[in-house]
């Protein structure tokens, strides 16, 4: 059994909260002092029946506005996999926490209320899982029930997005026609829509592809920790502690540290009592090395024959996470990888108007906003476009005044 | 070995955690590692000894004791310290009260749950801890779902839920600034059962009191106590004996008991699979009111 990771990307009025709310709920996955406490509000939907949007409400302020304010974790699993679920916000003042959602995710669920078709959200949203690079998008054209469960509507709909989807760059794209209220097409398929031949959006989720890149192109293993017990009977032993972020890497394989470039070979991999032959992408690991070679925390050991980019200028893409904008004439820190070194936003190319699309020049870039920057770093970072190696490409921006977390960064390649 | 490879979602929520752990190591001075004598806190030195072994934990246990633990917690508690050779420091809420720092509850409910919060923020400052690892899960709890897996308290323990940093990838920051600790959560993403099925599969022994067991009960607002001196009783709590167990292991005062047949693993197991009531109700101390978790927190609770 393995695990899938999504986001649902909608607001309150696209029935978001009633999707994840219906899933928890069809699948069995709600306890029985939950469900007391969802019988007991007096929360009701017009019908009377209860209310599933209950069951994502998170903090008390969250419940007073009836919005959602920050990412919240759902878990939940079925006989063929466990399911963990970020529930991020749709409006546009969140689109930092849904940024951090889809930083995490392997496929992204877009609501959009067949009421209403493609709309200025449906934009920024589909720009966003495009630009976080989620691979697998499954698009929920939901309350179908309002529009008499209408072909016709579903498929004006569908063919907006497709032409959307193409401008911003998302490949796997699977639409569902479905009624989170109603509950048509979320765990079994709906005979209000016998014209939708696919599957239902619970069996799209158990079944769909989302495994990780194993191959030894993409092998990066960075360094958190050095293992070294200096007792009498493991004096010379030098392990060297991190998790494979990708690729894969063997016993006997050439590797290369960086940024320094020194080159060794691995003699054995770790796990406590255990000695795998091959650490593959997600696991954590320790690692020996043939030669006494200086390696710390923040050096990236990667396959010999296939080395990512080593760069201190580098063109990226930015979201600005924080309530104070960015000035590029003070010093940050960067953090990519277990690597933390200082950097300056050193210029910015253009900013894109996430529900037009439109680019246009500015420097001024505040909470939400994202753009094209040119980053320069104090130390050189070993890096991979993120668009071919989420896990190498991605960084976050500290402020060094206040240490909080104001940017999330998108490395794309060496700047000229 | 496939290139495609999907690893197995324990094995996966492993190397999570270990990752987690080693980043505790290398971003702060003076971490530790808050150890209750629950399943959680016990799985997470399980992971510990992953990420860090041969080598020693590069934090000690801290155990925060209320005076009120069930005694088959500390002697797990003090065998497998002694099994692991680390380091243990134990912060006593009874000195908290002879300090006069917190005063006991009285009446039939008194516990003492929430005095340790006051013991936990003396024992922080006390040794000066930058970060405090906890067990703590997000599918505990509707104010834990939305906690960051490295979360900053300020000065005063406090959690403020409108202004926690964005957490991406799996990238850390944890820069703080002097009186400011963090509180990381390996295990924020596994499940009650993801811990119980990864107990069984590493073979983790257990306090005793998680299995099922004959014990002096007495039934207090619905729930099954164990009858004990720290527990205020009058003549109206009739004391009765049961066959039953603990689904978590906190302060005798506020940790209920179910009634449960599960002598073994595999039973526990089922019997969570089956079971209609999650873990945390089994905790009074969250029943006051349907914000206290979220307030605790925002007071500087684990």
């Amino acid at each position: 059994m393995d695990i899938l990771k999504f986001i649902t990307a909608g607001s309150v009025d696209d029935g978001k909260s009633t999707l994840i709310g219906r899933l928890l709920y069809d699948s069995d996955s709600i306890l029985a002092d939950q469900l007391e406490a969802l019988h007991s509000s007096n929360r009701k939907n017009d019908d009377g029946s209860i209310d599933l949007a209950i069951l994502t409400d998170g903090l008390k302020a969250e419940r007073e506005q009836g919005i959602t304010i920050d990412v919240a974790y759902k878990y939940f699993q079925t006989e063929k996999r466990k399911f963990i679920i970020a529930d991020t916000p749709g409006h546009i003042q969140y689109t930092r926490n849904m940024v951090t959602g889809a930083s995490n995710a392997n496929l992204a669920i877009i609501l959009i209320d067949a009421r209403k078709g493609v709309i200025e959200q449906t934009i920024r949203h589909s720009f966003l899982v495009a630009l976080l690079g989620i691979e697998q998008v499954v698009v929920c054209i939901n309350k179908m029930d309002m529009v008499d469960y209408s072909e016709d509507v579903y498929n004006n709909i569908l063919k907006d997005y497709n032409t959307l989807a193409g401008k911003v760059g998302l490949k796997n794209v699977h639409p569902i026609p479905v009624s989170a209220l109603k509950g048509d097409n979320i765990v079994n398929n709906s005979s209000n829509m016998s014209w939708y031949k696919g599957e239902s959006l619970l069996h799209f989720l158990e079944t769909i592809d989302v495994s990780v890149d194993n191959s030894t192109e993409h092998a990066r293993l960075p360094i958190q920790w050095v293992i070294r017990p200096q007792t009498d009977e493991l004096h010379d032993y030098r392990g060297y502690a991190g998790r494979v972020s990708s690729g894969s890497f063997k016993v006997n394989d050439k590797v290369t540290v960086l940024p320094s470039g020194f080159k060794s070979t691995i003699t054995k991999i770790e796990l406590l009592d255990k000695e795998p032959e091959e650490a593959l992408a997600g696991m954590s690991v320790t690692v020996h090395l043939k030669d006494e070679i200086d390696i710390s925390r923040g050096d990236l050991l990667v396959n010999s024959s296939y080395q990512p980019e080593v760069s201190q200028l580098i063109e990226a893409d930015l979201c600005w996470m924080d309530t104070r904008a960015l000035d590029t004439s003070h010093t940050y820190f960067i953090q990519h990888n277990s690597k933390v070194t200082r950097c300056k936003i050193q210029e910015t190319l253009y900013k894109v108007n996430i529900n037009t699309l439109e680019k246009e020049q500015s420097d001024d870039f505040r909470l939400n906003d994202i753009g094209r920057i040119i980053i320069k770093t104090a130390d050189p970072l070993a890096f991979d476009r993120y668009q071919d190696n989420k896990a190498n490409g991605g960084a976050i921006i500290i402020d060094s005044r206040t240490n909080v977390t104001v940017g999330a960064v998108m490395l794309r390649n060496v700047a000229d | 070995m496939n290139k495609h490879n999907q690893l197995d979602y324990l094995d996966e929520l492993e190397a999570e955690a270990i990752h987690i752990l080693r980043e505790v190591a290398g971003q702060f001075e003076r971490p530790a590692l808050l150890f209750s004598g629950g399943k959680d806190s016990i799985t997470l030195v399980r992971l510990a000894e992953k990420a860090f072994r041969p080598g020693k934990f590069p934090f000690p246990l801290v155990h925060i004791d209320t005076g009120h633990n069930f005694i088959e917690t500390i002697e797990y508690r003090d065998a497998m310290v002694k099994r692991l050779g680390e380091r243990l420091i134990v912060g006593n809420v009874q000195d908290s009260i002879d300090q006069g720092k917190v005063v006991e509850q009285k009446g039939k409910n008194a516990s003492r749950n929430a005095l340790q919060t006051v013991t936990l923020l003396d024992t922080i400052a006390e040794h000066k801890f930058d970060a405090c690892i906890g067990g703590a899960r997000r599918d505990e709890e509707k104010a834990r779902s939305k906690e960051r897996i490295f979360s900053v308290r300020d000065e005063f323990g406090q959690w403020d839920p409108k202004r926690q940093r964005p957490e991406l990838w799996n990238i850390y920051n944890g820069k703080i600034h002097k009186g400011e600790n963090v509180r990381v959560f390996p295990i924020s993403n596994w499940t009650e059962l993801d811990v119980w099925n990864y107990i069984r599969r590493e073979k983790i022994e257990l306090p005793s009191i998680y299995f099922a067991h004959e014990r002096d009960t007495i039934v207090r607002n619905g729930q099954l106590m164990a009858a004990s001196p720290v527990l205020n009783m009058d003549k109206d709590d009739i004391i009765e004996r049961r066959t039953v167990r603990f689904r978590t292991v906190g302060d005798m005062t506020c940790t209920a008991a179910v009634a449960s047949d599960a002598f073994l693993i595999d039973d526990i197991i089922n019997e969570i699979s089956e079971s209609k009531i999650s873990e945390r109700g089994a905790r009074m101390d969250d029943k006051v009111s349907e914000a206290a978790m979220e307030d605790r927190k925002k007071g500087g609770y684990f």
